[in-house]
């Protein structure tokens, strides 16, 4: 039996991490996660759960306990955010490397320095690369749902790659809504116990993990690893498409598009600002505006073939970006471009910086991206609610 | 003294021959420590003056003592590092590259 209940972002992260029984639980507090672990070793202190909590001194440690429960078959989970995933980001291309399907919830910070705990997703950018699984989420809900969802993704034999879900922070980790939580049992029959992959620990087959691998062999192990991670589009939507089916709920698969099909100007969007643009593209539509949003929720990898059948017949794109590659412009903007251009896209697009260290992006904000997508006027890189000039 | 040789090459034929994450069988892949090296030290035994310099430096100890003049390599653990040929002062030791060796 499923029961509504007012969750916060951490706390929907921590039922759903609590519906998947996961075997181990490794992690460090640091803001705005902590609630989420906080309610997870609640959970097993009360008995909730049946799993061993690892209070380890470090978000390093976490990684490598993950990996190391990872590795003999265990379902694992940790969480963090900010400088927390940096220290651990050593950990990340041996845990993706080595096949590992760890979840983790990453609450989307700010990177210092200035120090700043507030809500932008340049953590998330740094490990890009990190050959994790990038999953983004609109809501409270979609947390919840897509952390059963991601083990299951990960735990496929076909993908067994670690994944990444990045829930904004503060906007989502302490904002509380209604959330859906599904009974055990509906959860237990979508998720069911973890299959153990063949290359993992076994007494019975040994086997060396985390090998050498000279020039000889190194690049084959790399490039098997990419080219499986194209596997994840197909699956993901499978697993939403049934999903659906158990629990009544979709959210979709690589990118998912709103008001776009006749859309003159697309925004595009990563997490929580969607919610907001949804009500601009409404505002707009009703004023006769031709708007439309895309909201991509996979940035690794990277969803070419979808962005385009969902933007491609716009004459301007907007890509928002709550990040900065410093000397360049926002990730998200750069694959997007990238991407478009790679189709044969052939209208503008602008990058919107905004919403850096937890300042606000307000409905006006995303108006005045929508009156320069609609102009095509300004630099390609534009800032958006800036407290001076540039 | 062992039987050096080289760890055989597993030939893959398409990517689904290679081994899920970087797990294998062990020794699957390499059967010596030592598979990443490019260049192997090499000893002219007419040049060694029994200096035991290369014995005394090898800092993997793969270097063993047969008799006051007789070093033998262990090339399953000698990584190239070169520590050897470079403190040799009598020229005894090159460092070849692994195929022409």
């Amino acid at each position: 039996m499923s029961e509504f209940a007012f969750l916060n972002g951490n706390e929907a992260v921590a039922w759903g991490v609590r519906l998947s029984r996961p075997h181990v639980i490794a992690a460090y507090p640091i803001t705005p996660q902590t609630k989420a672990v906080e309610k997870l070793s609640s959970f097993v202190q009360n008995g909730e759960m049946d799993c061993k909590y690892l209070h380890v001194e470090s978000e390093h440690s976490a990684m490598a306990c993950s990996i190391g429960s990872s590795s003999v078959g265990a379902r694992t989970f940790t969480a963090t955010s900010s400088q927390g995933l940096l220290y651990m980001s050593e950990g990340l291309p041996y845990a993706s490397g080595a096949r590992l399907p760890i979840v983790m919830m990453n609450a989307n910070r700010s990177i210092a320095t200035p120090w700043n705990i507030y809500g932008d997703q340049m953590d998330a950018m740094h490990v890009i690369n990190s050959g994790w699984v990038q999953l983004f989420v609109e809501d409270a809900q979609e947390a919840l749902d897509m952390v059963i969802q991601s083990f299951k993704l990960a735990e496929n034999h076909d993908i067994l790659t670690p994944v990444m879900i990045n829930v904004d922070g503060f906007v989502l980790t302490h904002t509380y809504e209604k959330v859906d939580i599904p009974g055990q049992e509906l959860v237990d029959s979508f998720l069911p116990a973890i299959e153990k992959a063949p290359h993992l620990m076994n007494d019975q087959d040994p086997m060396s993990l985390c090998i050498s691998a000279g020039n000889q062999h190194y690049m084959e192990f790399k490039i098997k690893q990419h080219r499986d991670m194209f596997k994840v589009f197909e699956q993901l939507e499978r697993i939403d498409r049934d999903f659906e089916k158990s629990f009544g709920r979709s959210h979709g698969g690589a990118a998912d598009g709103y008001r776009n099909e006749d859309a003159d100007v697309i925004l595009v969007t990563t997490g929580s600002v969607t919610g907001t643009a949804r009500v601009v593209v409404d505002s707009l539509r009703e004023k006769g505006i031709k708007a439309g949003l895309v909201k991509l929720r996979l940035l690794r990898p990277f969803p070419s073939d979808d962005l385009y059948e969902l933007i491609g017949k716009a004459s301007a794109v907007g890509i928002l970006d709550k990040n900065i590659s410093f000397g360049f412009e926002g990730t998200v903007y750069t694959n997007v471009n990238s991407s478009l251009l790679q189709k044969g896209y052939r209208g503008r697009t602008f990058n919107f910086i905004a919403g850096l260290g937890g300042r606000d992006i307000t409905k006006e904000n995303i108006e005045e991206m929508f009156s320069a997508l609609l102009e095509q006027k300004g630099e390609t890189v534009q800032y958006f609610n800036m407290g001076c000039a540039l | 003294m062992r039987d050096f040789k080289m760890s055989p090459r597993p030939q893959w034929n398409s990517l689904s021959d290679v081994p899920m994450g970087s797990s294998c069988s062990s020794f699957h892949i390499c059967d010596a420590n030592a598979a990443w090296r490019v260049f192997r030290p090499v000893m002219d035994y007419s040049l060694c003056i029994g200096c035991h310099q290369c014995y005394l430096l090898c800092p993997d100890g793969a270097i063993h003592k047969e008799d006051a003049k007789v070093f033998h390599i262990d090339y399953d653990f000698c990584k190239g590092c070169g520590i050897c040929a470079h403190q040799c002062k009598p020229g005894a030791i090159s460092m070849v590259k692994e195929d022409q060796a």
